[in-house]
């Protein structure tokens, strides 16, 4: 569904400039989660901001469902890293999971209807009134979550979700991710510097070189779709996985 | 606990009044001159003007028609489109990159021009009456908010601007819903300082060029050496600038109620 053709991205001109992306191809299938792994600094977030239309790419094409991305797609939600300058903090929770809806022309009795259904999926009805800075930071990352889920893009943009997060945190947010994937069907392309979480999350594991950014190698994650923090991360095809990225990454 | 409390934090903040009113009142006595009344003379010459009418109008004499009222009216009005001219300017040109290139000289320089210089220019534009004391009003107290709100137009998150973008929200919509709040504490801030504006804006132009108001009831009492009602002018002048700023920190508290919890809550 969606199709990176040759993408490059570079910032400024002559000899300031800095090619972020160089020639990064690749492609992701219908409910398919695929997991962007590369060394810190070398584009992800650039990447990743070019497949939502953030900004204007200066080589290549993308496709989403066949047709070529110039502006933000609509079928597209993105988590940012960053939750609490992501959520809008005059807004409740409930406010703030419908607020695209609103502009998505969604009626205002199916908005407070999804927005109640997303809430219900990640564990935060009984929050629901509170404002966001009432709330722990994994929960409000959930928020931000939610506000994707209730959006029902296409394509679900994660740019490292759970890097602020602690670790419990970030393993129940792992497998809400898993669990919410499972029930809405929904494809997801997530950035993330955590080789673990790539194996993990991951149906594939896209790895990424140093700035100027190629595709090292994509890797199938040939793990059962069920999977659990303990007995998936000890099992040896997991660790033969992580191993063979970290390989990878060291290029 | 908590009432207590609260009282005593009451009594803290107006015990240093209340000692500096009866300084006042022992000074005043004793220096025992007619220019300088004690501040119990000067409450009783403000209830006398204003406040010894009769019970149906609840003791509001006719003399607040022509003091007091037409001061609160224009000090309102100028005040009310000084803001919302303010925040709409200020946010177009906040947002707007070109704007704030071609207008960035003439404000430096507009906000330079101290007020009360501008008192002369209106007079002869517009001779004595309401749209001089308007125009002097507004273009002497429009600057605090019009600059505040360039400022908190222009310091939106980046994340929060991704974010409406990726979620494709309308550009009214940004405006009115995610830039309007971002930068409401500091526009805010920047309506505290244009009342205070406004009020001094107020007096200054009814002691130059009026017929009637609070600045005007000053200037004549002073000329017929009426001290007393002077200063009883210059007490409602204080009274008004209180009760109004207590009145503006009240709405703020209420609409940015998330603002000061968030804060706190980062702080604490």
């Amino acid at each position: 569904m969606l199709d990176v053709i040759e993408l490059g991205h570079t910032y400024g001109a002559g000899t300031r400039a800095h090619v972020a992306l160089d020639d990064v191809n690749f492609r992701v299938d219908e409910g398919e989660i695929v997991c962007v792994v590369g060394p810190s600094g070398c584009g992800k977030s650039t990447l990743l901001k070019s497949v939502a239309g953030l900004h204007r790419i200066t080589k290549g094409e993308i496709h989403l469902h066949g047709k070529q991305v110039r502006d933000v797609p609509g079928e597209l939600a993105v988590v940012f890293q960053d939750y609490s300058r992501s959520l809008f903090p005059w807004l409740n929770v409930a406010k703030n999971v419908e607020f695209p809806l609103r502009s998505a022309g969604v009626p205002r009795a199916e908005r407070h209807r999804r927005a109640a259904d997303a809430l219900e999926s990640v564990g935060l009805a009984h929050v629901a009134r509170k404002h966001p800075w009432q709330l722990s930071g994994g929960m409000q990352q959930r928020v931000a979550i939610a506000r994707a889920l209730a959006y029902r893009p296409a394509l679900l943009l994660m740019d490292e979700p759970f890097a602020s997060v602690d670790a419990q945190t970030r393993a129940e947010l792992e497998d809400l991710v898993l669990r919410v994937r499972a029930e809405q069907e929904m494809t997801i392309l997530l950035v993330t510097h955590d080789i673990d979480e790539s194996v993990y999350l991951g149906d594939r594991v896209l790895v990424l070189s140093t700035a100027p950014t190629t595709v090292v190698d994509t890797l199938k994650v040939d793990l059962p779709r069920e999977r659990d923090q303990i007995i998936t991360r000890a099992s040896v095809e997991f660790v033969r996985l992580r191993s063979e990225v970290a390989r990878l990454l060291r290029h | 606990m908590f009432a207590n409390s609260k009282i005593a934090a009451f009594a803290q903040r107006w015990l240093i009044f209340v000692i500096f009113v009866l300084i006042w009142q022992w000074a005043a006595t004793v220096a025992a001159r007619t220019v300088f009344p004690t501040p119990l003379a000067i409450a009783t010459e403000v209830r006398e003007l204003w406040l010894s009418g009769p019970a149906s109008h609840l003791f509001i004499t006719s003399a607040v028609d022509a003091d007091i009222l037409p001061s609160v009216g224009r000090l309102a009005e100028g005040w009310a489109i000084a803001s919302v001219a303010g925040i709409v300017l200020g946010i177009a040109i906040g947002l707007v990159p070109w704007l704030a290139d071609y207008t960035s000289a003439v404000l430096a320089f507009m906000r330079a021009v101290p007020p009360v210089m501008l008192v002369p220019v209106f007079l002869i534009l517009f001779h004595i009456g309401n749209p001089m004391q308007l125009a002097t009003i507004i273009f002497g107290s429009i600057w605090p908010v019009l600059l505040n709100s360039v400022d908190g137009a222009r310091s939106v998150d980046p994340v929060k601007r991704d974010t409406a973008r990726a979620y494709r929200i309308g550009r009214l919509r940004w405006v009115w819903s995610v830039v309007l709040p971002a930068a409401s504490p500091k526009i805010f801030a920047g309506l505290r300082i244009n009342l205070a504006f406004a009020l001094i804006l107020m007096v200054v132009s009814e002691l130059v060029g009026s017929p009637d108001g609070l600045g005007y009831r000053i200037t004549s009492a002073e000329d017929t050496f009426d001290y007393r009602a002077m200063w009883a002018g210059i007490a409602v002048v204080a009274l008004m600038g209180f009760l109004l700023n207590r009145l503006l920190v009240a709405v703020e508290d209420r609409a940015l109620a998330w603002h000061h919890s968030s804060t706190r809550l980062l702080e604490g």
